[in-house]
């Protein structure tokens, strides 16, 4: 039942959205994860990035998609949170460690099913196409799971088109710069030695990277 | 609905889709005798040709309201890649938005026939509609800039090429082989132009014609361009069109020579942003704004010559 909303939620909505109103501009395609398990790290600028980044799979891979989102934002009403949870199947994290327990267990667990998770380390839209500085949920996952290749997509121009706090859409063609996977095993020391804050520097620098590739200029 | 069309246009298509076999064939031979980088762009480029006729011929064969809802499309696609491409200020949201609206609007004019607001809609009431708008919003730093860069892309994109659809829309004295068969002599012509001028340029010439918007572009590749366009136009002009010999020999040089215009303006507006191709929509091609460059100039100068003489 779940398969079947959320592929007629895709290819009704999503998709005709995603290739006509706003059209994407794909660099490096071939980078991406061809299966899970995998993390896909991206910049956050709108609610259009979580669609975006899942139109990129192809739709036999839907169901591997695990959006990790807010859970006080995403769950705080019960239709939100139906939508959310079955449609977009996110896996809910609770913000500033305010949870109980293990706040990455979810997302543990499904990279342990093979799934791919889809994350935004900078924790929050933010301002509209600028990078802001990234969390270091990745890292303590990238720690329990270093076989797992971490890809950093930039995105860019979604923020135009429906920036945080907006409910209008506006059409503009969008940027898409997929990165070079890191992998805790060749990039970085495992186990007992591992520097979060050498994973999250060295991700932050894929992006800084990605982003330069386009030289776009700021939005004022 | 499918109003037929007339056999001398089917002609003209199969003529150019025999064109794009051919085309085909020769690059997919040349790739297997002698494999490179550089023949890899120009089989790309064939291949785009493909999607762009297949679309284009299909919809101009439906009827009237597809050829509307097929320009429509290309003028949201090229006011999309040009708003994407300039600065835009983060206050004109909602602005523009108003501009994309004006898109179906606009080939609203063309579907029931009202010249008189086709014609002054985006050049008048856009004009003056979409900085009122701006002042509702109230930001005032960069108005002027904002208000201008809006504009004109709006004029290039959905006023010029909605011309192309109006032809559809002309009496019979200025369509004697039906709307269509105006249209794919102007759309023809014009992206023919393209090529031969590319062709010329290639094989002869070296004085340039503006050499800071583009280096490439020579005067040999101009005038062999036109010449080239000038006879096309000249034997096709019976087939598809109202007229005489002389006058179908001004029609293909007022294409040849503004297509060229239409091109390097588009080149100065990339050069400007210091950006090479406008998009990727196209593979081989680029953006949409690189290949109706041309044509935002030809619209309008062929309509009004063809209204003129013939109306």
């Amino acid at each position: 039942m779940r398969a079947f909303v959320q592929h007629a939620f895709f290819w009704l909505v999503v998709r005709p959205i995603v290739t006509i109103v706003i059209g994407l501009n794909v660099r490096h395609r071939e980078r991406l994860p061809p299966d899970g398990p995998a993390i896909v790290v991206a910049n956050h600028n709108s609610h259009l990035d979580t669609l975006v980044l899942m139109t990129l799979f192809p739709p036999s891979r839907l169901s591997r998609l695990r959006p990790v989102a807010a859970a006080d934002y995403f769950l705080r009403s019960r239709a939100l949170a139906a939508f959310a949870l079955s449609v977009m199947h996110i896996i809910p994290i609770h913000r500033g460690g305010a949870g109980r327990g293990d706040p990455l267990a979810g997302a543990d667990c499904a990279l342990g099913n093979g799934d791919i998770l889809i994350l935004f380390p900078e924790g929050t839209r933010g301002e509209p196409e600028r990078l802001a500085a990234f969390k270091s949920g990745v890292a303590h996952l990238a720690k329990r799971h270093p076989t797992v290749p971490v890809v950093p997509i930039y995105l860019h121009g979604l923020g135009k088109a429906l920036p945080k706090g907006s409910s209008l859409l506006v059409p503009f063609f969008c940027d898409v710069f997929i990165g070079d996977a890191v992998r805790v095993g060749d990039d970085l020391q495992a186990g007992e030695h591992f520097d979060h804050k050498a994973f999250t520097a060295l991700l932050a620098d894929r992006m800084t990277a990605l982003e330069s590739e386009g030289g776009f200029a700021p939005w004022s | 609905m499918i109003a037929p069309l007339h056999p001398n246009s089917v002609t003209t298509m199969a003529a150019v889709i025999a064109v794009l076999i051919v085309a085909t064939v020769v690059t997919w031979i040349l790739g297997r005798v002698r494999p490179g980088t550089k023949l890899e762009e120009i089989r790309k480029r064939v291949r785009s040709w493909w999607v762009i006729v297949g679309i284009f011929f299909v919809a101009l064969a439906l009827n009237r309201t597809a050829s509307l809802v097929f320009f429509g499309l290309v003028s949201f696609l090229a006011l999309k890649e040009y708003l994407s491409l300039i600065p835009t200020r983060r206050a004109d949201r909602r602005v523009l938005l108003l501009a994309y609206l004006s898109i179906p609007v606009q080939y609203i004019w063309v579907g029931i026939d009202w010249y008189g607001m086709f014609i002054i809609f985006i050049p008048v009431y856009m004009l003056l509609v979409l900085p009122a708008r701006m002042v509702l919003i109230g930001e005032t730093e960069g108005f002027l800039r904002s208000a201008g860069t809006l504009h004109w892309g709006l004029m290039m994109t959905v006023f010029s090429v909605s011309h192309v659809a109006f032809l559809l829309a002309l009496p019979e004295s200025v369509n004697p082989f039906g709307g269509a068969a105006q249209v794919l002599f102007l759309v023809l012509l014009t992206e023919f132009n393209d090529v031969a001028q590319f062709l010329w340029g290639k094989s002869l010439g070296r004085r340039r014609v503006v050499p800071t918007v583009s280096p490439n572009k020579t005067w040999g590749g101009l005038l062999g361009g036109v010449g080239t366009t000038v006879a096309l136009g000249t034997a096709l002009a019976p087939w598809l069109t109202p007229f005489s010999r002389a006058e179908a020999m001004g029609a293909a040089a007022l294409i040849g020579i503004s297509g060229f215009v239409g091109d390097v303006v588009i080149s100065a507006v990339k050069r400007d942003l210091g950006i090479k191709d406008s998009g990727n929509m196209l593979p081989g091609h680029g953006g949409i704004l690189d290949r109706i460059d041309s044509l935002t100039y030809t619209a309008p100068l062929f309509f009004h010559y063809a209204r003129y003489l013939h109306g």
